[in-house]
Order: structure tokens, then C-alpha cells, then sequence
């Protein structure tokens, strides 16, 4: 029975860092290619998937919302990118924080002005049940799901980045922008592409995870804050480090909510282990990525050499 | 709406101010009864504050804009889930709108920030949500009645049942903080059988698949939550994706499996069991005509929230026919209110010394509202029948 908790322990590690990979994607290339810091990344996951929930209520298939949502999503970040946030490049780290901020703000009552402060968001109705991996191991289908869609999209996403013109020019312009810009490339359209990327990777995870979690105002914020610890793990601006980082956020994560526990149960006093437990599991993610930068304060793959 | 008053005419109001004031206690009733409510209206949390506002705001208008026979004006403010915010809003409430009653905060520890302002100064305070072990006990105050339900109770009553129901162990899952562990202790303040595991979770936590497996390789007959909002909603839907629903129990606090997380969570919430002391289908007649009347204002059905905002205006109401509109008589006033003469949506209800309620408890299950949707419906018998708290004896009041 150990042998199957650990199995699916390790699953729900897999599945919650693919996820966050998909946020913590786009939020390093846009902070690695264009050196702008976006705390309203999560704002577009919120947005992905509240244009989910309401394109699954008005089509019918979950299918269809789900693509649908993406393409919105895509197209909502590159006019959010040419239309306010380019002019937000020149200034400083403080502004881009500031005037972000407000985004998200504006974003959260925008949406619960057009939507409401959540929306319903179910799984489709053949995933709703959990499925037999192993005698004693049942896993819930809409779970795999998300597995298989995060391991494509990041096996796509390495493609795009490593074999694609779009993707050298996106390489190129993480490690040496005035470099890149020198050599001819057009800046300005390859950061609303970048963005835009970005953001629909935000409306593919807000909508896989609505079901999971809860379609609501606010949702975004809450995930923002691992996304960046994501990044800061692997290296700013590298598609590598944000997948690794993401996979051993996830993986930290869940071992400090269950193994550790066990762990801490086996040798400390029952009352001390109840204490300290759910105490060590919520600051796991940040003492893991403290020992990372003491070790290597650049992250894991930094894309600037 | 006031005019913006002329310079001229500030100072001559400021005159006649302080005319009165000199003039010792104004021996006239008063000509309308002032309430500030304070509440969470903004916010992932903000479905709460919005029902006690709108079933409050329900029964003024039901009452042709008059509470007791005064005309009523209500100050709504939102204390944006912040307790500092909520102090200063109790502060000019109280100091510049000088109400008469103050009420509305959904949050214990907001509430307990801003009280202070209203005992200093000798202001009531009407909770329609709130209600902590703390001030049912030691810190009890005679100026402080919780007319919604003690902080424990809905988890007493759900270890109550669990009893009935012969489950014989239990898993608990609460957030790592003071209510979670209190709630958590209500529950087995009844429960008889065996605790197999106790999971203290993050507050604001999302995710719930790591503990869904603890619960699966632990084997419990039954699992109770104290997941208040939006961690509550994710917890159930996780809970029936993973297929524990079919061999495990899943027992909830009514405020879990209310209006506002039956709308997000959809069908994985039919024939869930939840515990609480109001559900919207009482045959009261009191009740059904709050309800009838809360749906066709709203266009919703009402919450247990909106339930508790309603009753709180009827306190009021209450108190202020009883002392014929002489609100300056705080001593008279507080008599009339721990009375508690009203038909409250509840059914029976009664203060016990620490002002806080004795009253049933119900077992409520989700179900069909045959148009579609999902809706609370009650047990015909109370699971706690005219249950007061565990803490009335520490609390000095007395009574009458």
C-alpha cells in the first residue's frame, strides 16, 4: 500500500508542477526577454479561464471553450502588450511593479463587471470519475488529463524554442537584447508574440485547472507567487529552468505535505509533530528555493551566461 | 440625499448643536433609528458580506423603510477583509453618524479588531455572523448578542450526527490556524467514535490531492471539513473527482455546502450532508416569506448569511417596538433585546445568559430544486435540540 501512496504522491507532484510550468512559462520569457517584471501574468490565467467557463456554458463543449478560451487569451495578451505594456519597457523594475499592480486590480473588477465574482467550471462529465491504474491505485481521470496536455505542451514549447526561427530570435534576445536588436531583428513584434505565447500558456493552465480548483475573482494571485519562485529556481529566461524548476516545486511541495509529515511523525513527540508539520509544509517551496540561491543565486539554467 | 450644506448654514447647524447638547439627555423619542453595518463586500470573500447586507436591507424594505416603527437609515461600508479598515469604519460610524446600533462583520478576527470602538463607547454591537468561543465565555459583554450561531456549533452538530449515523472513524481536515483548530475541537467535543487523522492544511489553499491520498490510504468511514469559501469548494470537487465519495462519507459545515459553493462546485454536490440551524426550505411562515421575498428582490436563493442579516434587522426592529422608539434608554433597550421577541426565519430561538443563541440545529442534505438546480433540505427532527455553547459557564453575565 506505501508503494502505491508514494506512486500517486508522486503523480499529483507531476501534475501540479506541469501546471505550474505552463504559468511560470511565460511569466520567464517575459521577464527574461523583455526584462519586464508582469505580476498581472496571473491576472491572464484568471482571465483564460473565466473565458472558459463562460465559452464551455455558452457552446456546450469543453472542447471548444477550452480553444476558444486560448485564442481569446492569446489575442487579449498581445493587445494588452501593444497597447499599455510596451510603453512600460524604457521605465525601471519599480514602475513596471506599480503600474502592473494596478493591472491586476483593474483586471479582478473588470472580470467581476463582465462575469461576475466566479463562474461554474466542471470537468467533462466522462473525466468526472477517477480511473484504475493499478490494482488499489484510482486516480482521478481529469487529473491524466492534465498530465498528458502539460507534457505535450511542454515537449512543444522545447520544439518552438530550440528548433524554430521564432525561438533562436527568442533565445537571442533573452541573453543579449542589444545584441539581438543590432543583428536586425524586429523587437516590438517579437515581444507581442512573446507575450502573447505567454499568455495563452496562462489560459491553457486557468482553464484545465478551473475545473480543479475554482474559476473566481482573484484566482490569479495566489499562483502568481509559486510561478515566480519557479523562475527564480531554474533562471530567469530559460524555458529548461522553468520546467525543471516547476516539476521540483511541485515535487517539494508534495513530499513537504505528506512524506515529511510521516517523516517528522516517526521521530518526534505526536503533539511537537502536529505543530511543526503543517508549519514546515507551507514554507517548504521557500526554503528549497533559499538553498537553491545560496548555492547558485543565478537559478539552476540562467539564460544569461 | 443631503444637499452640500452652505458655510453659513454648517455653522448655524453647529450652533444648534451645541444647544442641544447643553440641554442635557433630548427627552423626545427618537425620530429614526441609525445602524452602521460593516461588512466584507469586496473580495474572494465578498459573497458572504453581500447576503447579510442584502437580507438586512430585505427586511427594512419589507417594513416600508421603517425598523420598530422608526424610520430605519442603514450606513453600509466595506471593511475589504481587513481588520484596521473595519476599526475606522466602527469609529466614524460610531463617532460622526453616531448610530444607534452597529452590526454586519463576517469574520471573527475583523470583528474582534474593531469591537473596542464600540464597547468604548457604549455602542451595541448585533453580530449577524461572527460569534467566537471567546466572547461566549470570559469575554462576554452585555452590549455584544450573536444573533447567528456559536462559532463551534455547526461542527458540534455534525459530530452529532456522525454518532447517529454509527460512523465509526473519521478523518478531519481544517486550515492551520485558531478557528480550524477550534472548529476541529467542536467536532470532537461530540464525536464518539475514532479520529483515524487530523490534517491541518494551508490557509488559502487550492490543492487538495495530497491530502485526498492520506485520506484514501488512511481508510476512514467518514471525513469532515472545516474548509470555509473557496477552499471548501475545491476540497469537494477534489474529493468527488477522486472517487472517494463512494466508499467515505463526506460531512460538512452548512456554511460549506450553502448557496454560495453549491453555485461553483455544480452537481459533485448532490446528496452531500451538511449541519446548520437554517435552511431555506423551514415551513416557518417567517421563513417563507423571507425566502419568497429574498428571491424575487435578488433573483437568487438566499444564504444562511442572508439569513442571519435578515434576523438581525428583526432583532432591532424588536427592540426598538419594545422600548416605543426610546433608544436613548440603553438599559431598557438591552432588556427588549435580549428578549429577542421576533419571528425569527430560524424558528424557536432564545439568548442564553452570554446573549448568545439557544436554538436546534438541523442535518440539511443538497438536492434537486426541481427547476435544474441544487438546493438545501432540512431533517424534519433537529440533530441538537436547544443547543447553547460549552462556554456560557465562564462568562460572568447573568441574565435579566
Amino acid at each position: 500500500m506505501a508503494g502505491v501512496l508514494v506512486l500517486e504522491q508522486a503523480l499529483n507532484g507531476l501534475q501540479f508542477g506541469l501546471m505550474l510550468f505552463l504559468l511560470a512559462a511565460g511569466l520567464t520569457l517575459v521577464f527574461g526577454v523583455m526584462d519586464m517584471i508582469n505580476l498581472a501574468h496571473g491576472s491572464l490565467y484568471m482571465v483564460g479561464a473565466f473565458l472558459a467557463a463562460w465559452l464551455v456554458g455558452l457552446t456546450g463543449s469543453f472542447t471548444l471553450g477550452v480553444i476558444g478560451a486560448v485564442a481569446l487569451t492569446f489575442a487579449f495578451g498581445m493587445a494588452l502588450e501593444a497597447g499599455l505594456l510596451r510603453t512600460l519597457y524604457a521605465r525601471d523594475h519599480l514602475s513596471q511593479v506599480l503600474a502592473t499592480f494596478a493591472l491586476i486590480l483593474i483586471l479582478n473588477d473588470g472580470t467581476k463587471m463582465v462575469f461576475g465574482n466566479d463562474l461554474p467550471l466542471s470537468a467533462p462529465a466522462a473525466l468526472a470519475g477517477p480511473v484504475e491504474l493499478l490494482p488499489g491505485l484510482q486516480y482521478p481521470a481529469y487529473r491524466l488529463l492534465i498530465l498528458v496536455v502539460g507534457l505535450a505542451l511542454a515537449v512543444l514549447l522545447w520544439l518552438l524554442v530550440q528548433k524554430t526561427r521564432l525561438g533562436a530570435l527568442v533565445r537571442a534576445g533573452a541573453s543579449n537584447r542589444t545584441m539581438a536588436t543590432a543583428m536586425g531583428t524586429d523587437i516590438p513584434r517579437l515581444f507581442t508574440v512573446v507575450f502573447g505565447i505567454g499568455a495563452a500558456l496562462c489560459a491553457v493552465a486557468g482553464a484545465l485547472l478551473g475545473p480543479l480548483l475554482a474559476v473566481q475573482v482573484g484566482m490569479g494571485e495566489n499562483i502568481l507567487i509559486l510561478a515566480f519562485v519557479v523562475i527564480v529556481i531554474g533562471g530567469i529566461g530559460s524555458i529548461r529552468g522553468a520546467l525543471v524548476g516547476a516539476i521540483l516545486v511541485g515535487a517539494v511541495d508534495t513530499l513537504g505535505r505528506t512524506l515529511l509529515q510521516h517523516v517528522l511523525r516517526e521521530f518526534l513527540p505526536p503533539q511537537w509533530a502536529s505543530a511543526a508539520g503543517p508549519a514546515f509544509a507551507s514554507i517548504a517551496v521557500y526554503v528549497f528555493m533559499a538553498i537553491v540561491l545560496a548555492v547558485r543565486p543565478q537559478g539552476l539554467f540562467p539564460a544569461r551566461g | 440625499m443631503p444637499t452640500r450644506p452652505s458655510l453659513s448654514a454648517v455653522a448655524a447647524a453647529l450652533v444648534a448643536a451645541s444647544a442641544l447638547s447643553l440641554a442635557a439627555a433630548p427627552a423626545a423619542a427618537h425620530d429614526k433609528v441609525k445602524i452602521g453595518l460593516v461588512s466584507t463586500l469586496s473580495g474572494p470573500s465578498s459573497a458572504l458580506g453581500i447576503d447579510i447586507r442584502d437580507g438586512f436591507l430585505l427586511a427594512v424594505k419589507l417594513n416600508g423603510g421603517k425598523l420598530g416603527g422608526l424610520p430605519a437609515e442603514v450606513i453600509v461600508s466595506d471593511d475589504q477583509f481587513k481588520p484596521d479598515v473595519a476599526k475606522q469604519l466602527f469609529e466614524k460610524n460610531i463617532k460622526r453618524d453616531k448610530v444607534d446600533f452597529m452590526t454586519g462583520v463576517v469574520f471573527s478576527n475583523i470583528m474582534l479588531a474593531a469591537l473596542p470602538e464600540a464597547y468604548d463607547s457604549k455602542t451595541i454591537y448585533i453580530s449577524a455572523n461572527a460569534a467566537p468561543s471567546s466572547i461566549a465565555g470570559k469575554d462576554c459583554n452585555p452590549l455584544f448578542f450573536a444573533v447567528s450561531w456559536p462559532n463551534d456549533a455547526y461542527h458540534e452538530a455534525a459530530g452529532q450526527f456522525a454518532n447517529q449515523k454509527e460512523l465509526k472513524s473519521v478523518y478531519l481536515v481544517a486550515p492551520n490556524y485558531q478557528a480550524g483548530k477550534d472548529s476541529l475541537a467542536g467536532f470532537k467535543r461530540t464525536y464518539k467514535g475514532q479520529v483515524v487523522g487530523e490534517n491541518y492544511t494551508k490557509l488559502g489553499q487550492l490543492d487538495y490531492a495530497a491530502e485526498l491520498a492520506e485520506i484514501r490510504a488512511a481508510k476512514p468511514q467518514a471525513v469532515y471539513i472545516f474548509l470555509p469559501g473557496g477552499m471548501g469548494i475545491n476540497f469537494i470537487k477534489q474529493y468527488v473527482a477522486a472517487g472517494l465519495g463512494k466508499d467515505t462519507t463526506l460531512l460538512l459545515p452548512g456554511f460549506s455546502a450553502d448557496q454560495d459553493v453549491i453555485n461553483p462546485v455544480g452537481p459533485a454536490m448532490a446528496g452531500l450532508f451538511n449541519t446548520a440551524h437554517w435552511s431555506p426550505d423551514f415551513t416557518n411562515a417567517a421563513n417563507q416569506k423571507f425566502v419568497a421575498e429574498f428571491e424575487k428582490e435578488y433573483k437568487r436563493v438566499p444564504t444562511l448569511y442572508a439569513s442571519q442579516g435578515y434576523d438581525a434587522a428583526q432583532l432591532i426592529a424588536a427592540a426598538v417596538r419594545d422600548t416605543k422608539g426610546k433608544l436613548e434608554d440603553q438599559a431598557a433597550v438591552l432588556k427588549a433585546l435580549r428578549a429577542a421577541k421576533f419571528d425569527s426565519v430560524r424558528g424557536p430561538f432564545k439568548f442564553n445568559t452570554n446573549q448568545y443563541p439557544i436554538q436546534n440545529y438541523y442535518v440539511r442534505t443538497v438536492g434537486s430544486d426541481g427547476k435544474g438546480g441544487l438546493i438545501n433540505k432540512s431533517f424534519n427532527e433537529p440533530i441538537l435540540k436547544n443547543h447553547g455553547d460549552a462556554y456560557v459557564q465562564s462568562c460572568p453575565m447573568k441574565g435579566g
